[in-house]
């Protein structure tokens, strides 16, 4: 048998080709693994998919080979929908973050809900049932319409979606930088709970099997959407809102339990999504992992509208669809799970052993491709890279002549900075408490999720300090790892592994691919010396628009372990007389502050050095005394520094807490603003009783860690000073300083979020 | 006692309810919508969640499962029922309880801890509680304001039908402030917060586990 075309497909003609994201090198790559002849239509549809940077990372895999994927924890690292590690007692966690920037660009609602729709099927595909999900968002500016229209829009798509299915939305992080403005990132994180020995993964097997798919009906929505992923965002991508899919949560809770009832009832030896590229990728890479062929009739996929055409069904992106391998014999016990949970199904292929990819039409060969060469055949690149004089001017540029600013005022207006602000206008329109076990939900630096049944907690967390990824690539990789495990350790769990979800421009420019291979040097760096590898991720370039490329923002989604739940840290002082101390040193770098672009407008300076053997003891410190009982509070340092990490603690309690610190003892000689807003890495703020200071102290000297106890927590509702030499913030009410960081969002939200939908 | 958790497509509340009940030490399991048996049960919980991912309106659908026909006559036949969220919303459907619950006043979905106040104790849910005692406890809705004629919330009041009150802050606009109401005889009771997701010291409350203690409740009515 061999791929015909069928009456009505067009003829294939460079633009075609090129119409379809393919160069030259790659058309003649593609003719070769056909034995030299021309594509069908349909063929090359299904290479567009699967060649798309999206689906084949052709520049970027090279690199990600440079990055630590293994250790005692890892069950399963990259290459699967998700990575999985063990916990204890039997239990592993599946996790996975994976972007949706270009469609919640163009249409924020459903772009980000099928986002969370995505990411959820990748966890519950591997037998894991979804615990908790997290999003990490980046949008221009809220002083622009369009940014407030994109920003409401993501936020209740995921809240709706998310919300629907019934898994909390527990952590993350938002930020908004002038370098988002032509393109957001919208990177949502899952995570699943599973037996170990209930993992299944999507590697088809056992020629004769047949392939069955369940969900959603297929429609026109989304078709390429891998491609559309993969080139820059343009004037003309308001034009491709079709390529959006649209979600429906409630078939997807459904599909979660149906999946789940199938893993467990032994009918089915492989289970996928139909993602990105849909029915294409999903099959071809199915097969390709397990060295099979597999044959499918498009024609038997039940279908939303009359008259799709073959390439149509391929490469639909509808929602909410999952490929299954059965046993064979059992189809019918495999059908009926589906219909209980009142899904759409039905056998559509099966696997073969002839290593082909085959789709049929009916009677009509539509294509017929060498699956393994299908999935890997792609060339791959090597772009240069280069540092760009920008770059270099920028990272360069002395951060010593500040324009002097009252420190009470500087305070002021970085509370309400939306980056440092509360992020409570957005949490509350997630359900942050469904499933019953968030033991922390959001507003700490990780999220912390009950093991019903054990004593296991898992804690959890994604985010970026992007402006530092910018200013240094390398530094910057190193300080988004080091962070995530901070925000992991000060919760007292141990941090366990990473995925990551890396956002870059367009590979080709040398500066962006510079920007890449160096965050992802100094990614890899810090997963090595934290012991925390990384297990699987997405990648997502060509973050671009007219307005210029993203700052470059590797996402790390971290999970954490703590053994005994009971003893999880929060990041709020309880007690008025609790001491209140700091742990690492401080230097007053303020090369990327959120201070110095406060005074100057502008971001830029050389950021904070990472000491990753500082970070590594500075965790084991925070894990040992977290688990010995005597943390009141633990809080990392980051945006805004000491002041902003000290105010947050005092906060972020029921009731809040005034407190009284002297930093200058603890660093003599730095300029004050130094002190309070500089952002050097490695440090936390810590809360403990009076009683616990010899024992706090001990666990810190044991690890090497400098920990220095700079004041009190004061009284409920009380006042804050916080000095520094001479200078000071005095007798500021906790409670007005929290009032301007609960308003700075809503504030600006408060105008019509919809009225811009058109520009 | 035996508790039965109706699961609708859509539900997802089920699990929570469940396992709060069974926490209480009670014999609880899930019932599927389709099903008209609900296996004796002393008790039925109408859980949260998006029944029919809430199309047409939330529990207007939920309300025609063939399960709602043995629901209605365990109710009417005094047995203990609870709604909590969307299921408070599919007895509103269904006419187990008066008025409505409609889009929160702000317009979006809002998940906050609340405080509320038990206004009734002589429901089989909240006989644990004494008037007047306050509880603190999630709210997870879009839908979640109490809406009513003048008449029936006057009538809900005279007759000491509203449950809880929302105190130190109404989440969602609902009238008169209120978060949960009973029925005449008092068997029936909806809330639109969760007692369900606070049970456990680890979860930061046991406000809501006595709800859950079903003490003194006719046995076996259904």
């Amino acid at each position: 048998m061999s791929a015909r075309a069928q009456p009505g497909d067009p003829a294939i003609t460079g633009d075609l080709v090129r119409a379809h994201g393919l160069n030259e090198r790659e058309y003649q790559a593609l003719q070769e693994v056909l034995g030299g002849r021309e594509p069908t239509f349909c063929e090359l549809g299904i290479f567009s998919a699967l060649w798309s940077e999206h689906c084949s990372y052709k520049h970027s895999k090279p690199i990600l080979k440079t990055l630590p994927t293994t250790g005692p924890q890892v069950v399963q690292g990259p290459g699967e929908n998700a990575g999985v590690v063990r916990i204890g007692d039997g239990w592993a966690i599946c996790f996975k973050m994976e972007s949706h920037n270009h469609p919640s660009a163009v249409e924020p609602y459903q772009g980000a809900a099928t986002g969370v729709g995505g990411i959820l099927r990748d966890i519950f595909t591997m037998g894991a049932r979804p615990i908790a999900l997290l999003d990490s968002l980046r949008f221009g500016p809220l002083d622009s319409p369009r940014q407030r229209y994109l920003f409401g829009g993501v936020v209740k798509g995921i809240g709706d979606y998310g919300n629907c299915v019934g898994v909390p939305t527990v952590a993350g992080d938002v930020a908004f930088e002038p370098e988002y403005e032509g393109n957001c990132l919208v990177n949502a994180m899952c995570v699943g709970l599973l037996r170990e020995a209930d993992l299944m993964l999507a590697v088809a097997a056992g020629p004769g099997n047949p392939i069955i798919c369940v969900g959603s009906r297929t429609g026109r929505d989304g078709i390429h959407g891998a491609a559309f992923a993969s080139e820059e965002l343009s004037a003309k991508s308001q034009a491709k809102r079709p390529q959006v899919q649209i979600g429906d949560p409630f078939t997807e809770k459904l599909l979660v339990e149906a999946s789940l009832e199938l893993i467990a009832s032994g009918h089915i030896v492989a289970l996928q999504d139909m993602g990105a590229a849909g029915l294409t990728s999903s099959s071809a890479e199915m097969a390709a992992r397990g060295g099979v062929g597999v044959e499918i009739d498009a024609q038997k996929v039940p279908m939303r509208e009359a008259g799709m055409t073959p390439y149509e069904v391929l490469l639909s992106e509808s929602q909410e669809r999952m490929l299954v391998v059965a046993i064979r014999g059992r189809e019918q016990q495999v059908l009926d799970i589906a219909r209980k949970w009142e899904l759409e199904t039905a056998v559509i292929g099966h696997v073969t052993d002839d290593g082909l990819y085959r789709v049929m039409w009916g009677k009509e060969c539509v294509a017929e491709i060498p699956g393994q060469q299908l999935v890997e055949g792609v060339p791959m690149y090597a772009p240069e890279a280069r540092e760009s004089e920008e770059a270099k001017a920028r990272r360069t540029r002395p951060t010593s002549l500040l324009p002097k600013r009252d420190l009470d005022d500087a305070l002021d207006e970085l509370l309400d900075r939306p980056v440092i602000a509360s992020k409570r206008w957005v949490t509350e329109q997630y359900d942050q408490s469904v499933q019953a076990s968030t033991v922390q939900g959001p507003g700490g630096d990780a999220a912390v999720i009950r093991i019903r049944g054990t004593s296991l907690g898992v804690a959890v967390t994604a985010g970026c300090p992007a402006r530092y990824v910018w200013l240094d690539p390398y530094e910057g990789g190193k300080a988004a790892v080091a962070e995530a495990a901070r925000n992991i350790a000060v919760t007292g769990a141990k941090p366990l592994a990473v995925t990551n979800c890396l956002n870059f421009g367009n590979p080709d420019k040398p500066e962006i691919f510079y920007q890449f291979r160096e965050a992802c040097r100094g990614m890899a760096e810090a997963c090595r010396a934290l012991g925390t590898p990384i297990t699987g991720g997405n990648v997502s370039l060509y973050n671009e628009s007219p307005s210029g490329p993203v700052m470059p923002t590797p996402m790390i989604g971290m999970v954490g372990l703590l053994s005994d739940v009971s003893r999880h840290v929060t990041i709020a002082f309880k007690q008025a007389g609790d001491c209140i101390a700091i742990l690492g040193d401080t230097r007053g770098v303020l090369g990327g502050s959120q201070y110095l672009t406060l005074v100057t407008g502008e971001t830029f300076g050389a950021p904070p050095h990472v000491d990753l053997a500082a970070e590594h003891a500075l965790c084991e410190a925070l894990v040992d005394a977290a688990a010995e009982g005597v943390l009141v509070s633990a809080h990392d340092v980051s945006d805004g520094g000491l002041a902003i990490a000290l105010i947050e603690s005092g906060m972020a309690g029921e009731p809040m807490h005034g407190f009284d610190v002297d930093l200058a003892p603890y660093a003599p000689g730095l300029r004050p603003a130094a002190l309070l807003f500089g952002e050097d890495q490695g440090r936390a703020v810590i809360s403990f009783s009076p009683s616990n200071q010899a024992t706090v102290e001990a666990v810190a000297r044991r690890h090497g860690v400098p920990c220095h106890v700079v004041g009190k927590v004061g009284h409920p509702n009380g006042t804050v000073r916080i000095a520094a030499g001479e200078r000071a913030i005095e007798r500021r009410l906790i409670g007005t300083l929290a009032q301007i960081a609960e308003d700075a969002i809503p504030r600006r939200m408060g105008v019509t979020t919809i009225a811009a939908a058109g520009d | 006692m035996k508790v039965a958790v109706v699961r609708f497509p859509g539900s997802n509340c089920d699990a929570d309810a469940l396992n709060a009940a069974q926490l209480a030490g009670h014999d609880a399991y899930f019932v599927w919508h389709r099903s008209a048996d609900l296996g004796g049960a002393d008790a039925v919980i109408l859980p949260g969640g998006f029944s029919y991912g809430d199309h047409l309106r939330c529990g207007a659908i939920a309300r025609f499962s063939p399960v709602m026909k043995s629901v209605a006559a365990h109710a009417k036949a005094g047995g203990s029922l609870i709604g909590i969220c969307n299921g408070f919303q599919i007895l509103c459907e269904a006419h187990l309880l008066p008025g409505q619950l409609v889009r929160n006043e702000k317009l979006s979905f809002v998940c906050k801890l609340v405080t509320l106040r038990v206004e009734n104790d002589q429901t089989p849910f909240t006989n644990r509680y004494s008037v007047g005692k306050e509880l603190r406890m999630p709210v997870a809705h879009g839908d979640g304001r109490y809406v009513a004629d003048e008449a029936t919330l006057d009538m809900l009041e005279r007759d000491g039908r509203v449950v809880f009150r929302y105190v130190g802050g109404n989440p969602n606009g609902a009238m008169r402030d209120i978060a949960g109401i009973r029925n005449a005889e008092g068997n029936v009771v909806g809330m639109m917060p969760h007692p369900e997701r606070v049970v456990e010291p680890i979860l930061g409350s046991t406000d809501g586990l006595a709800m859950f203690a079903l003490a003194g409740i006719p046995a076996g009515v259904s």
